[in-house]
């Protein structure tokens, strides 16, 4: 057994020997089933830092979006010099770090593709030194450059007309989360010890593609690993060695994220399950008297207005896609452990706390790990934060944790990744809805009037027949699932070629789990139109050509939404239909192909390349987003549609099924207690159903409406509400973004 | 089997008693209430209503028991749901069996000591765990001004219900300029005060989400011009009635 004066206090052994933060967590923590009356508020420094840095965002917002931007410098773990939100105020930050050297300073990240690091500085009147775009064209090679060399004619075709869509191949893929937990439990030179017994034992001598790769990545990490300890000594900070004490864990951890942002731009740049396991540290200095829990909350507190502060330099379609300049830094309270014990701690308190502290906020993307086990007491404080504020998420811990144990993180919007043992390759989403308009016109894509699926025999007939089409749809599925798996490996191949995740994958296992996440976009619009082709009728209209354009539909039919057997029946055959299709097919590395239901706010960039559906939504209007059901469709009230998404089984979307609703404070109860006792009872029975994930909000479509029309006002500065899978300050949307949300069902008041 | 007529179900009712109710609005009644925001259900029938037994309402009802726990359950609405008290009775019968909780929310208007109801009231009340009870305003004048219908009857419920013991929330719809003075609030206190039964009292702002309905079914709408009351007010009466 290794003991380390760090480590005093500590229980346990199999952890100090190898890495294993789980062991630690569960010989270490302890639960807390209390109210969150010992919380305290803000201290007088972070209300002077926060203050400073919603300047900052107001100065951000008043520019179009980005404060500052570098020009000159590629961005590393040791490019910048250390930065702090102000000066002035340097030595009240308890957590330090920024990815470059200004707060909100955007770093010019050129690996994913020069074009984009480009065109996203253009966007905002900046030059990048013209010496970068030469060594980016003429001396390295970028993914985005890699990519587009290997993509086949046919794959570009479908990524233009959108039928596979979302692809990370102009930036970082993302959704890798380092286990930086790793730093503060371990200190860097124990793991790149680990890390070079690794590379000592990987292969035999013989030099298989697999071998020098892995070789080659684990050299890779351990100089990750090494200047990690450089950009920490920046800020005057040796992190070579375990920390000591809660303030050094919390400083340690965030130097791990701070060196995955600072070298990755990938949409999710999540920070992973820290909640418990720093709560192990702030306990132990609790409990010796080093520290007080004023000063606990305020060590949290400055590492979330860290994790608000993370930004990337996008381009304006991007911003489309995903809007409100979210990174996903995705955070995770609660869950239950193996043993049966609640993993709630006091600090799963003070994560959500900072929401009070430091008022609502979209990032860290703050997720609890939902079980109607939990302690009552936290049910009913998150419940509590979510009335407030409608910033957190619900994931349902009691179907995770059997398929990835009681130490996985949320690595994107919704999706779990066991935590220092896996890594995901994201791979954005297939267009079933369109798929099912390239099903009826014979693979001629509807808005651009090309061929672009296999050149199948259409569906002639005036009405459509629910059997042919059924028909025609299975083997178009059957095309797309191929093709779509196929685009991913090839972008998967070149990304770990061209943009390898060295700091990330320095802390995580060398060996580690793979999953390959495809996902599905239109879902709700399919399950309604074939709903609509078997329960009424649908006329197909016809251009000139003959091609069906729009469609009408004769009668009524259940739509997904409304607790209907019928209709939700056609939702779980299409997720298992589709999930199936993907497995048939090799996927890179050997990864496990998992599958998901969410499109975040992206429904609406689909929905626009997406023509009329017999279902009845009009042509380019947004598809539903995530699982959601589609808009108008729920004539049953909440529960009901709950209900629908419910059945949808978990276990073929391991990635995920994203769910948001609304309702209205007066319909949740008359008063704060009242609304926080019926909120717990929703969550409860969703989740006791085997439901995945939850987007709560609770306000009225008055609210939004006035914040629409009057952004300037001072409450509205922080609204923030949660879409699907993340959350978003209202005003930051676009108008079109806005009436979209408007437009979504909101569960109101009888 | 009965079938009862009923105007439309929802699955989350979460002011509707306590817990997480699933409620069954019925068809039916005799007040004309001037703010009613569901006049469809006046009539014994309207566009959308349907007939049902209550084994089938049960089956419906019961796909969101995970959601009731230990105190939600089935509320039945309306319209004035004691208007089909058979239905009542067969529907609590059965939810008693399954031990489901119910709860009538009820205008008290069918209310009467004469037989045959007065036997199947109290049928009802034995199946039922409590009673939701609209007072609408405690003056019997001002009461038929309102509702078209004398308040006399419906206070002999309150206090029979009191006499046997059923828990019960009064709720009284705060309409600005008709029952929000101190005079009207305060003989209300002092009636609720001689009741042993009743476990909370709900003020309910009045709102004019049921304004459209009205316009719907071609109906002049009555309080043309009445705003919903400040949230001041709602706090002030909220204190006289529970005399906070």
């Amino acid at each position: 057994m290794i003991k380390k004066d760090q480590w005093n206090g500590f229980r346990g052994r199999k952890w100090t020997e190898e890495v294993d933060v789980r062991d630690f967590i569960q010989n270490n923590y302890t639960p807390y089933d209390g109210d969150e009356s010992f919380l305290e508020g803000a201290t007088e420094a972070t209300e002077k830092l926060w203050g400073e840095l919603q300047k900052l965002q107001k100065a951000e917002r008043a520019k179009g979006g980005v404060l500052d931007m570098d020009t000159e410098i590629v961005s590393s773990l040791t490019s910048h010099e250390p930065g702090y939100i102000c000066e002035e105020f340097k030595d009240l930050e308890k957590i330090v770090g920024l990815q470059t050297d200004k707060p909100l300073k955007r770093a010019f990240m050129p690996f994913g593709g020069i074009k984009m690091a480009e065109q996203s500085c253009a966007t905002y009147g900046y030059t990048p030194d013209p010496r970068l775009h030469e060594i980016f064209t003429k001396y390295h090679k970028t993914h985005n450059q890699a990519v587009f060399d290997a993509y086949t004619p046919e794959m570009k075709k479908a990524r233009h007309a959108h039928v596979v869509t979302g692809l990370p191949d102009t930036y970082g893929r993302g959704r890798i989360v380092g286990d930086y937990r790793r730093i503060a439990l371990y200190g860097i030179d124990y793991l790149i010890e680990a890390k070079k017994k690794d590379l000592d034992n990987c292969g035999c001598g013989v030099m298989t593609d697999d071998v020098i790769r892995l070789r080659e990545e684990l050299a890779m990490q351990i100089q990750s690993l090494h200047d990690m300890k450089v950009m920490a000594e920046s800020y005057g900070f040796d992190i070579s060695q375990p920390a000591s004490c809660a303030k050094e864990a919390v400083q340690w951890l965030y130097f791990g994220y701070l060196a995955a942002v600072k070298t990755q731009n990938g949409a999710a740049m999540s920070v992973g399950r820290i909640s418990t396991f720093l709560d192990i540290y702030i306990q132990r200095d609790l409990d010796n008297g080093i520290i007080t829990e004023k000063e606990a909350q305020e060590l949290i507190d400055h590492m979330v207005m860290k994790f608000r502060m993370v930004k990337f330099a996008r381009i304006p379609s991007y911003n489309e896609l995903f809007s409100g300049d979210p990174v996903w830094a995705t955070l995770e309270v609660a869950g239950i452990g193996m043993d049966g014990r609640s993993m709630v701690t006091k600090n799963c308190f003070r994560f959500l706390h900072t929401l009070e502290n430091m008022g609502p906020s979209p990032e860290p993307n703050l997720t609890v790990l939902y079980s109607s086990n939990l302690p009552k007491n936290f049910k009913k404080y998150a419940a509590h934060i979510s009335i407030k504020t409608s910033s957190i998420q619900y994931e349902n811990d009691d179907v995770m944790r059997p398929v990835w144990g009681d130490d996985y993180s949320i690595c994107c919007c919704v999706s779990a990744t066991q935590t220092g043992k896996e890594l995901q390759f994201f791979g954005a989403r297939a267009n079933l809805a369109k798929c099912l308009l390239y099903a009826i016109n014979g693979g001629v894509d509807e808005k651009e009037k090309v061929q672009v699926g296999p050149a199948y025999a259409p569906v002639t007939s005036e009405y459509l027949d629910y059997d042919e089409v059924m028909a025609k749809y299975d083997v178009m599925m059957d095309w797309l699932a191929g093709l779509y798996v196929n685009i991913l490996n090839l972008i998967h191949y070149m990304h770990d070629k061209y943009y390898y995740e060295a700091a990330e994958l320095a802390l995580i296992d060398t060996h580690a789990k793979r999953t390959f996440a495809t996902g599905i976009a239109g879902f709700s619009h399919v399950v309604d139109s074939l709903s609509a082709i078997k329960y009424a009728k649908v006329k197909a209209v016809r251009d000139d050509s003959g091609l069906a354009v729009d469609y009408e539909i004769e009668g009524d039919f259940p739509r997904y939404g409304n607790d209907d057997d019928r209709a939700d029946d056609i939702a779980v055959w299409l997720l298992k239909t589709f999930m199936n299709k993907i497995a048939k097919h090799h996927t890179y590395r050997n990864s496990e192909p998992t599958t998901s239901i969410l499109t975040i706010t992206s429904n609406i960039v689909y929905g626009k390349a997406t023509g009329a559906l017999p279902d009845g939504r009009e042509a380019y209007a947004p598809l539903s987003p995530g699982a959601n059901p589609c808009y108008g469709a729920e004539k049953n009230g909440l529960l009901a549609s709950l209900n629908s998404v419910a059945k949808l089984p978990y276990e073929y979307a391991l990635d995920g099924i994203s769910n948001t609703q609304t309702i209205h404070p007066d319909a949740l109860g008359h008063d704060h207690e009242e609304r926080k006792e019926k909120l717990v009872g929703v969550l409860d029975g969703y989740f006791d159903q085997g439901a995945h994930h939850l987007n709560v909000n609770i306000f009225g479509v008055d609210k939004l409406k006035d914040a629409m029309e009057h952004p300037e006002k001072p409450e509205y500065a922080n609204f923030t509400i949660r879409v699907s899978g993340y959350a978003v300050k209202f005003i930051d949307l676009t108008r079109e973004q806005q009436l979209d949300v408007i437009a979504r069902q909101s569960h109101e008041a009888l | 089997m009965k079938k009862g007529i009923i105007h439309s179900t929802e699955s989350f009712g979460a002011v509707d008693g306590p817990g997480i109710r699933y409620v069954i609005f019925m068809q039916g009644c005799r007040m004309r209430c001037q703010y009613c925001h569901n006049p469809d259900t006046w009539n014994m029938t309207s566009a959308n209503a349907y007939e049902a037994d209550a084994d089938e309402v049960i089956e419906k009802a019961i796909r969101y028991s995970s959601y009731w726990k230990e105190n939600g359950g089935i509320t039945v609405s309306g319209g004035e749901p004691l208007i089909q008290i058979d239905f009542l009775i067969e529907l609590f019968e059965k939810c008693n069996e399954r031990g489901i909780n119910t709860c009538l929310d009820t205008s008290g208007n069918p209310f009467t000591y004469d037989e045959p109801f007065f036997s199947k009231f109290k049928k009802l009340m034995e199946l039922t765990d409590i009673v939701l009870l609209d007072i609408k305003h405690i003056d019997c004048n001002e009461h038929i001004k309102l509702t078209a219908q004398s308040n006399e009857n419906i206070l002999d419920m309150a206090r029979y219900l009191s006499d046997i013991n059923k828990p019960v929330w009064i709720r009284h719809v705060l309409v600005p300029g008709i029952n929000d003075s101190d005079e009207y609030l305060k003989r209300l206190y002092d009636f609720i005060s001689t009741l042993n039964n009743v476990e909370r009292v709900d003020v309910l702002p009045y709102h004019t989400y049921g304004v459209g309905k009205w316009e719907t079914l071609g109906m002049p709408y009555q309080l043309t011009g009445v705003n919903p009351p400040s949230k001041e007010l709602v706090e002030h009466v909220k204190r006289m009635l529970r005399a906070e």
